[in-house]
């Protein structure tokens, strides 16, 4: 710990994995830590063990759920989308090649107390309960407005100015129902919330088009998933990190951010040693989330919560046709909520748990202070619940962007289905960390092979 | 007709005892005195080919120097067919530290991992400390193949990587095995990040209503 470092990162999860890689092949000598004996930060996948250490108080887990090594449990429930910057990003870096990939069997949406599949297939859409005849029809024309829209062209605009009209007005102009808004704004655009609906629809159209690429593009769902679990991706980068001359301690307690007179970073310390470096990155954990401030310097504030319950199953999810894997979207207003309620399901085929096992995730945004209440629904479509974690976890932003005290502070992992806000989130610290330089993605050099 | 088979081999080692300098000699034949640890390779491949001209393919993954602080990733270990621990015959230390990697494998890899413990840096058997006797002894009792080499003159290189494929399991068909991984033609059974969109899939379904 006697050298000095270019960058320290705090933290394994994603975000900071991805950002300590990219630092690495850019040339930077890169210094990264965790206070946990295991890569992932809060994005980590655990073994049985590991999984019981933290919610149930380092009880051993029971026999019959099979050997401790047979498990990989996310702790957050997120998917690959497969159109999405995070694959742009796995396959620029060459990272794919420490990894796997299956697709998630089928996404479905809740309506009216039952769950649906959204169509991927063309055959699919006709046959689905979704919509009536008309709403079809008028669907349709919809779709087909999005598919032709070119920027250029105003004769593909009907009248429509993306940028200007709300989402609402387009709704209306093609006369879709509530339902249908629901699914398009919330199982395909995948909203959280209907505030979309009162901004300019070049978004929303954006997240269409992504979805619909990305279903086109395997088949099944929209989405792909890493074989041993979501965990895998921050090891992934960290490796490349490694191979770029990255250093990796984990198991090291972070005791301090030490700062000079200015309350510039100089360097963080572990025990008696400090190691000094000319800039930290880290998650939230390591500045003072979750305790009381340290210094009287607020670095991060918490901008809302997620609950999570990761359930253990022994049989698949009725009315998905046992499906391996699974995102069920509950739409807010389907259940009266503000937020909506996402179900992802994994199971022993992405080999992240013990044969005839399924590992659901049911997740919100806490809105109220009964947040377990607030996943009834979701619970409610699992069938018997084996085994059940539950977990409330702030959501923390950093309070500055870092360019004056050379600390830059990721985001925690928000309530959304996919890694785009991650990849959002790199893209932002990266800039901060480089005084607005963007990120251009250089396709690595395959090295040398015999 | 020949067959090939492809393996996920893994080192293992204390800091400097000569983990990536054994692969150069073995995938390229070349040495290098002043090699400071290696940088931007992900993985290298080489294959042996056995009397029966049976081809076996290692994809040899180097610990990128995160065995320095403790901090190798379980996808390290994970469906490591092999492993070559190794040590620095002229440093007892380093057979300790072999042990202790052989004991982790044991632990997290494969319960079917061959291993071979392997003593380097035999050029300088001048100044040894550990004796071929010690390191053997220790081999058997565990069960572990054993050898001794020269990375730098190149002696027991090819040796100790043909009898681990010797000793490999070379009866199920490659694609049933883990050690087959991304960036392999047909080793994989899930989807391919780096293909474009299946064709004939890509376009004309895109609005699904």
């Amino acid at each position: 710990m006697d050298e000095e470092y270019d960058v320290i990162v705090l933290g394994t999860g994603l975000t900071e994995c991805i950002l300590s890689g990219l630092l690495s092949v850019e040339g930077k000598k890169v210094l990264h830590m965790d206070r946990n004996d295991y890569y992932g930060g809060d994005s980590a996948s655990l073994n049985l063990t590991q999984l019981y250490r933290k919610f149930r108080d380092g009880a051993s887990p029971p026999q019959d759920l099979g050997r401790d090594r047979d498990y990989a449990v996310d702790l957050i429930p997120k998917f690959i989308i497969a159109s999405g910057e995070l694959t742009r990003i796995l396959v620029h870096t060459d990272v794919t090649r420490y990894l796997e990939f299956k697709q998630i069997a089928g996404s479905f949406v809740y309506r009216d107390g039952k769950i649906s599949k959204v169509p991927s297939t063309e055959m699919e859409a006709v046959k689905s309960p979704l919509m009536g005849l008309f709403e079809k029809r008028r669907a349709k024309k919809f779709f087909e407005f999005l598919q032709t829209w070119k920027d250029e062209d105003p004769a593909t605009h009907q009248g429509i100015d993306l940028d200007k009209d709300t989402m609402s007005t387009v709704y209306e102009k093609f006369g879709l129902e509530p339902g249908t808004q629901d699914f398009i704004g919330h199982a395909m655009a995948l909203y959280l919330d209907d505030d979309y609906k009162k901004k300019p629809a070049r978004p929303t159209y954006e997240r269409i088009v992504l979805y619909t690429s990305s279903m086109a593009r395997y088949g099944k769902s929209p989405y792909i998933y890493p074989l041993y679990g979501l965990g895998e991706l921050p090891q992934a980068f960290a490796r490349l990190s490694a191979i770029y001359g990255g250093t990796y301690m984990l198991d090291k307690p972070i005791d301090e951010i030490v700062t000079d007179a200015d309350g510039k970073f100089v360097g963080v310390r572990s025990g008696n040693e400090t190691v000094k470096a000319k800039q930290v990155v880290g998650d939230p954990s390591y500045f003072g989330a979750g305790k009381a401030q340290e210094g009287g310097k607020v670095r991060v504030i918490e901008e809302g919560k997620v609950v999570r319950a990761i359930c253990f199953l022994k049989h698949p999810i009725p009315g998905t046709d046992d499906a391996d894997s699974a995102q069920i979207i509950i739409p807010q207003n389907q259940v009266g909520r503000r937020n909506d309620i996402y179900v992802a399901l994994v199971s022993s085929t992405h080999n992240v748990c013990a044969k005839d096992v399924y590992v659901a995730i049911v997740s919100t945004v806490v809105e109220t202070d009964r947040p377990e209440q607030e996943i009834q629904p979701g619970l409610a479509l699992l069938g018997p619940i084996h085994e059940k974690f539950v977990s409330v976890s702030s959501l923390y932003t950093p309070t500055s962007t870092g360019e004056t005290d050379n600390i830059f502070i990721t985001r925690s992992y928000d309530a959304t289905s996919h890694f785009e806000t991650v990849v959002d989130d790199v893209h932002d610290v990266w800039k901060r960390i480089f005084g607005g330089k963007e990120l251009v993605l250089k396709k690595r050099d395959v090295q040398v092979e015999a | 007709m020949s067959k090939q088979f492809q393996f996920k081999l893994v080192l293992l080692g204390e800091s400097a005892v000569g983990k990536s300098s054994l692969v150069l000699r073995f995938v390229k034949d070349q040495f290098d005195d002043y090699r400071e640890s290696t940088i931007g390779a992900a993985f290298l491949t080489q294959t042996v080919t056995l009397e029966d001209q049976t081809t076996v393919k290692f994809e040899i993954w180097d610990t990128a120097g995160q065995e320095r602080y403790k901090s190798l990733a379980p996808m390290y270990y994970r469906n490591a067919n092999c492993a070559v621990v190794v040590y620095d015959i002229t440093q007892s230390t380093s057979l300790e530290k072999a042990k202790s990697w052989i004991r982790e494998l044991q632990r997290q890899a494969d319960p079917n991992i061959v291993i071979a413990l392997c003593g380097n840096k035999l050029d300088l058997s001048a100044r040894r400390q550990v004796s071929q006797e010690e390191a053997k002894k220790y081999a058997e009792e565990e069960g572990l193949m054993w050898g001794e080499t020269s990375a730098k003159t190149g002696e027991g290189v090819s040796d100790i990587f043909t009898s681990i494929a010797k000793k490999l399991p070379l009866t199920a068909p490659p694609s049933a095995r883990g050690g087959t991984r991304p960036g392999v033609p047909g080793g994989r059974t899930g989807v391919d990040l780096n293909k474009q969109a299946n064709a004939g899939q890509g376009q004309g379904d895109q609005c699904n209503c």
